[in-house]
């Protein structure tokens, strides 16, 4: 059976594509069948990200439209066999999607034999978003520790508790995690940004990562590498254990202290 | 944090505490409001407009509030703060 997990946060710019490629890269690391679908119609990016940017033929609107076939449309990742991009089109837009073409396309995936869908949600409360969670059996919260990415994270749970087919319908709850990124364990510290647990006790939803501010994430997208092939990297490795926590492996919190600096640092900052 | 910031003082303004309790007071009033029917503020709205026939007041000082005890029973709250008689 697949899972369909959606990578929300109501606020933009706080990693959901980013967070988006690097768990469906883990996932498919692991041998899982993964497809990442870019549900951000007019302002596609996941295929940047991936690196698949000059691949993309068909999309996603042209299959719910009938133009091109799935298998057409789905970009096969050049590094891992077990991962595909639906690209988002970048011409039309989000009144393009509709719920039964979404929910043909994700029936489709599934009888493709993959596990895991993953769809990285536009920014904000509208059709796009919508259409990216309506279908999910769980979600990824994206959140920044700050107040408008926890207030606009607050305001989506709402929405996966009411507007979700899962709520619709009166099934069991979409499964919340939170994901804390851009953290920042010395600002922590100092008392100017929030930290995990008062991120924890507003949302009151389970963590499953803390994804450490760092440079490693813009070197990733720079090069169209997802983060997580950075295992050197604070970021690749916190997302590599925020996989290992989606598929229920447990897993202590890492990078939530400051860094040891050595003495030069210590006295010049740094 | 380098040696120079060993010198200004950080423990006073813990600007993060502040955060936490403004998301906190904002986030219950807006899951309050969510939890709500669509009515509610047009409600709220034309009870504060009868109001406001008999009594000069300010709509901050009427407080409109539905609390969902149960599947059965749900109980409309309504808190008006008089102003002074003087």
């Amino acid at each position: 059976m697949a899972k369909v997990i959606v990578v929300t946060s109501g606020k933009g710019g706080v990693g959901k594509t980013t967070s988006s490629a690097a768990i469906g890269t883990g996932l498919a690391l692991r041998g899982h069948k993964t497809v990442i679908i870019d549900f951000d119609i007019g302002l596609r990016n996941l295929d940047l990200i991936m690196g698949c940017e000059r691949r993309v033929v068909y999309d996603f609107v042209n299959v719910i439209k009938g133009e091109s076939n799935l298998k057409q449309s789905l970009i096969k990742d050049k590094r891992v066999d077990t991962l595909f991009v639906l690209p988002a089109s970048q011409t039309r837009d989000k009144d393009a999607l509709s719920k039964e073409g979404v929910a043909k396309v994700l029936e489709d995936l599934a009888e493709e034999g993959f596990e895991f869908i993953i769809c990285d949600s536009p920014a904000g409360i509208e059709t796009g978003a919508i259409m990216a969670l309506y279908f999910a059996d769980e979600a990824i919260v994206t959140t920044n520790p700050e107040v408008s990415s926890v207030r606009d994270s607050d305001r989506i749970l709402g929405m996966l508790a009411s507007k979700s087919k899962r709520a619709e319908q009166g099934l069991e709850p979409v499964k919340e995690h939170l994901l804390l990124t851009r953290y920042n364990p010395e600002r922590v510290k100092r008392g100017d940004m929030l930290s995990v647990e008062d991120v924890q006790d507003i949302l009151a939803i389970p963590i499953l990562g803390v994804i450490p501010e760092s440079p490693a994430v813009l070197k990733a997208s720079n090069s169209g590498e997802p983060v997580i092939y950075d295992s050197e990297s604070d970021a690749g490795q916190a997302y590599a254990d925020a996989v290992s926590r989606l598929i229920g492996e447990e897993m202590p919190l890492r990078f939530l202290e400051e860094e040891k600096k050595g003495l030069f640092s210590r006295l010049f900052g740094g | 944090m380098s040696f120079f910031d060993y010198f200004r003082s950080t423990k006073e303004d813990n600007s993060a505490q502040t955060a936490k309790e403004r998301l906190r007071i904002i986030v219950a009033h807006e899951r309050n409001q969510r939890s709500g029917p669509d009515y509610l503020p047009a409600m709220k709205q034309d009870i504060l407009d009868v109001i406001k026939k008999y009594v000069e007041i300010d709509s901050d000082q009427v407080n409109v509030s539905l609390d969902n005890k149960d599947e059965e029973l749900s109980i409309l709250e309504l808190n008006i703060t008089f102003p002074d008689k003087n």
